[in-house]
């Protein structure tokens, strides 16, 4: 199993924790899904509301590590200053270091990521950054500390899948010991296997599941197409090739023409 | 004073950062807190004194993807 920041991960699927239909599905999902991380946030609370510890409690029973992030954030401060409180809050030197850069896309703005992710590896923080397949951007985001890279599959809440395939391919075999995660855009569980075909070490969803019919249910087809993509990998695929080839021996055919 | 509470102004009668979380309501929950958007940490909050205008945010844990 791969290594997160010098903890060995229990699952190579990561879920997260928004959108689900209620808190009753979504530890049914996480059941199912066999995830050993979760991702959280931290939002706005009025006195006396609770809601926050509610959803604390929910999350310690479901016995995962979380993964905090900074979703929303579109500046260097805002980021930094939410993992901070992220820190506090879960206890964990782990962020999901997200700094968005533009609103349609949700692209990631690679400037302030680096800047961001700069400064939280400074003060110590295992920071996981939401990223893109663009190599030179990996290649400051580890050269500022960061361990793990998250590159998305396709924007956020999209389900498009792997929609760039050469620059991912390039992006894992340019790293090839660098833990990657693919990070949003999954919408099937087909293209988590692709992803986990393709090497990458784990897969990060949320919206595909939450957002499925039945969200347990799917859990589960992502956490078994996850198990397969991953087998398939390390029993190393066969080559494409144009022309076909028999499988079924040629010699020995009964001569009925 | 008036301070800006996520968001919202709001009268608030402590000047200490404890004080003011108590008064509105968040007792010992698990929260964090930023002042002018600067982290304050919880073993910074009984030397942190809010004036007028301020701005506080007060987080907890939440759903994330």
């Amino acid at each position: 199993m791969p290594m997160f920041y010098d903890v060995e991960v229990t699952s190579r699927l990561m879920l997260g924790t928004a959108q689900y239909p209620s808190p009753r599905v979504l530890a049914e999902a996480f059941r199912r899904s066999g995830a050993g991380i979760a991702t959280v946030s931290v939002r706005r609370e009025a006195g006396g509301e609770r809601a926050g510890a509610a959803f604390w409690d929910l999350v310690r029973d479901l016995g995962v590590r979380v993964l905090p992030n900074t979703a929303g954030c579109h500046s260097v401060r805002e980021a930094v200053t939410t993992a901070q409180m992220a820190r506090e809050l879960f206890d964990t030197p782990w962020i999901k270091l997200e700094v968005i850069g533009h609103a349609d896309t949700l692209q990631p703005d690679p400037f302030g990521l680096v800047e961001a992710a700069r400064i939280l590896c400074e003060e110590g923080f295992e920071v996981f950054p939401y990223t893109t397949e663009d190599v030179v951007l990996a290649d400051r985001l580890l050269s500022v500390g960061c361990r793990v890279l998250m590159p998305w599959g396709a924007p956020i809440g999209t389900g498009l899948g792997l929609v760039n395939r050469y620059g991912l391919r390039t992006l894992r075999a340019q790293f090839p010991d660098v833990p990657l995660m693919i990070d949003a855009g999954l919408g099937r569980p087909s293209q988590a296997a692709e992803a986990m075909e393709m090497g990458f070490d784990a897969v990060l969803l949320n919206t595909a599941v939450a957002k499925a019919g039945d969200p347990a249910a799917m859990a589960e087809g992502f956490a078994r197409a996850v198990e397969a993509g991953r087998l398939a990998f390390e029993a190393d695929p066969m080559e494409p090739r144009d022309m076909a080839a028999p499988s079924t021996p040629v010699l020995g055919r009964a001569f009925l023409a | 004073m008036k301070i800006t509470v996520n968001g919202t102004a709001t009268e608030v009668t402590a000047k200490d950062l404890p004080g003011v979380l108590r008064e509105l309501g968040y007792g010992d929950g698990k929260v964090a807190t930023a002042v002018n958007e600067r982290f304050v940490p919880a073993s910074a909050r009984s030397s942190a004194v809010l004036g007028p205008g301020d701005r506080l945010e007060v987080v907890t844990p939440r759903q994330g993807g």
